[in-house]
């Protein structure tokens, strides 16, 4: 699967510093930004609660 | 003086953003401080030690942007708040105008992006184990680029990652090169022959280098993360990334870099690196050197720039050895015992300066084997009188973003040796490529000039050495870089390695 990486075209999910996107871009490497915020509105408390559902449901 | 201050609600904005928006800020009229952040309990901290925790910001939450700036006036400190609207709505602006809705979860993105098959991960520590965990449940391979990831959760991804069949670089992985394309902070260097396994980001930027010097390129660049070989985390992404390497056919060498592992970790990175049937080089600073035992071609060298050396060497297929400079070593050597005819007997010290984590680490192991004993951040129980400071390690980048990036850390402790009648030579690391700062070279130039003629006017000759790790091809242009450095009277050799022995050579030593 590895090998799979490195013998196929790159197509990139950026999550966090924008200008990484950005480059990538004008690379005309595929790449799509996710407008990423804290999750549960940054409290990691009720983030580690929705992260423990979220793993119930995988 | 005013101090003012704005809050937006849930407008979170990443660290380079808010670096941009605060260099922006402080070159307003009338303008003495500025703090872009957001609203964590950390950053709450950092406001109120530096004085500039304002009742709104005080209310702030994590997802709360927070600028307060302090100036000469009330109608300065407005109008650079305005500022900060305008950049703002003018960053929204530039966003609508794409006319594409950016997607606001790891699931989303992949609807949008049909095939994607690699998440580059740079959120926050605290949100970066659960972030990449969801991007290996959605079956992509990850870059982990954040730091403050526990080593617990680093071997539970990794374990997710290796029951899946896919890569978890990192965390902390600061660069990798797939498919020839760069990821993170990373050179522009050419494709080519050369495989690269490494636990750090600018140990792998400082042999890509040093590789495209030499006329050669890239096939893939993995980076493992500095605990891969390490007893807990067992080697796992280290070993699956040289079986990929073995199976690349663009690969015709493998190059791994890092410190030295856990011995047993060692031995099985050695049997995977025979069992390729390629010839590959090891550069574990700090570790064993020569030819490994065993059938096989696995070198062992102990700097970056011989890894780069014996892979160049082994792909030419003639035969190398060390050298402690390129070039016209004799040159090299005469200007060195000019620097140190300079020096008033009080100046002893060497005091390294480092944006990158690997090559404080490679010029700490080469003062001490030419000075001896090396105090600095990379060992807090030294005790020696040469000093090196990895300006990239978390105490200096806690709401700050990393030195690559800002130059302030590093200005300030330039201007402060200035002062010093015990340093000899300054050492320096400047990283060029993408992500890095636009200007590195242009950033420290008028510090390390001041700081000379602050020296000069004292009575001193203060020595600046340094290596630019870059390339031609990159955005600030390696050539050019040099350039500005040495019109600051700075002396640029070639590479890290170079630049520590020549800096111990000023001080005494015989390198």
């Amino acid at each position: 699967m590895i090998a799979d990486l490195f013998a196929r075209e790159l197509r990139v999910i950026n999550c966090g510093l924008e200008g990484f996107a950005q480059e990538l871009e004008q690379l005309a490497v595929p790449v799509i930004h996710v407008e990423w915020s804290p999750p549960a509105g940054g409290d990691p408390r009720k983030a580690a609660l929705l992260a423990a559902l979220e793993d119930e449901d995988a | 003086m005013t101090r003012a201050g704005l809050v937006r609600k849930s407008a979170y904005q990443d660290s380079v953003v808010l670096l941009a928006l605060a260099r922006d800020l402080r070159t307003s009229a009338g303008v003495r401080e500025v703090a872009a952040l957001m609203g964590t309990p950390a950053n709450h901290d950092l406001l109120r030690q530096s004085g500039l925790l304002t009742v709104e910001a005080e209310s702030a939450g994590p997802n709360d942007l927070v600028i307060v700036v302090e100036a000469d006036s009330e109608s300065h400190a407005r109008a650079a708040l305005a500022r900060a609207d305008e950049l703002l709505e003018a960053r929204q602006r530039r966003r609508r105008s794409t006319g594409r809705v950016l997607p606001r979860t790891m699931e989303s993105a992949l609807r949008q992006l049909p095939g994607a098959n690699l998440a580059l991960i740079s959120v926050p520590g605290a949100w970066a184990a659960a972030e990449a965990r969801k991007a290996l449940r959605l079956g992509l391979h990850v870059m982990l680029f954040s730091d403050n990831v526990s080593v617990e959760d680093e071997v539970a991804l990794k374990g997710l990652a290796r029951d899946k069949g896919l890569l978890l670089m990192g965390p902390d992985c600061g660069t990798a090169y797939l498919g020839g394309a760069p990821l993170g902070f990373a050179n522009v260097v050419p494709r080519g022959r050369v495989g690269l396994v490494a636990a750090s980001g600018t140990g792998l930027q400082q042999v890509a280098c040093l590789l495209a010097a030499g006329g050669e390129g890239i096939s893939q660049a993995v980076g493992v993360g500095g605990r891969d070989m390490s007893r807990a985390v067992g080697g796992t992404m280290t070993l699956d990334a040289l079986d990929a390497l073995g199976a690349d056919a663009a690969t015709e060498l493998v190059v791994v870099i890092g410190k030295p592992p856990a011995p047993e970790i060692e031995r099985q990175v050695e049997d995977k690196l025979r069992a390729l049937g390629k010839p590959a080089v090891v550069a574990l600073l700090g570790g064993e050197v020569g030819v490994a035992p065993g059938e096989g071609k696995v070198r062992r060298v102990s700097t970056l720039e011989d890894a780069a050396a014996a892979a160049l060497s082994a792909l030419r297929r003639e035969t190398w050895t060390a050298r402690p400079f390129s070039g016209d070593g004799a040159a090299i050597r005469r200007r060195i015992a000019e620097a140190r005819g300079t020096l008033t007997p009080g100046q002893r010290t060497v005091h390294g300066l480092y944006a990158g984590g690997t090559l404080a680490y490679e010029a700490t192991l080469l003062l001490e084997s030419l000075l001896g004993p090396v105090s600095g951040n990379l060992r807090p129980h030294g005790v020696g009188i040469h000093r090196v400071i990895d300006f990239g390690a978390d105490e200096f980048t806690l709401g700050r973003a990393h030195p690559m990036i800002d130059p302030t850390s590093r200005i300030e402790a330039i201007a402060a040796l200035a002062k010093d009648p015990r340093v000899a030579v300054l050492l320096l690391d400047i990283v060029l490529g993408h992500g890095a700062a636009a200007d590195p070279a242009g950033d420290l130039a008028p510090a390390l000039r001041a700081a000379r003629e602050a020296a000069r006017q004292d009575g001193r000759t203060l020595h600046v050495v340094a290596s630019v790790i870059g390339t031609e091809g990159d955005p600030q242009g390696l050539a050019a870089q040099v350039a500005k450095l040495e019109d600051a009277g700075v002396w640029v050799l070639s590479s890290n390695a170079q630049a520590a022995r020549a800096a111990a050579g000023i001080a005494g030593a015989d390198p």
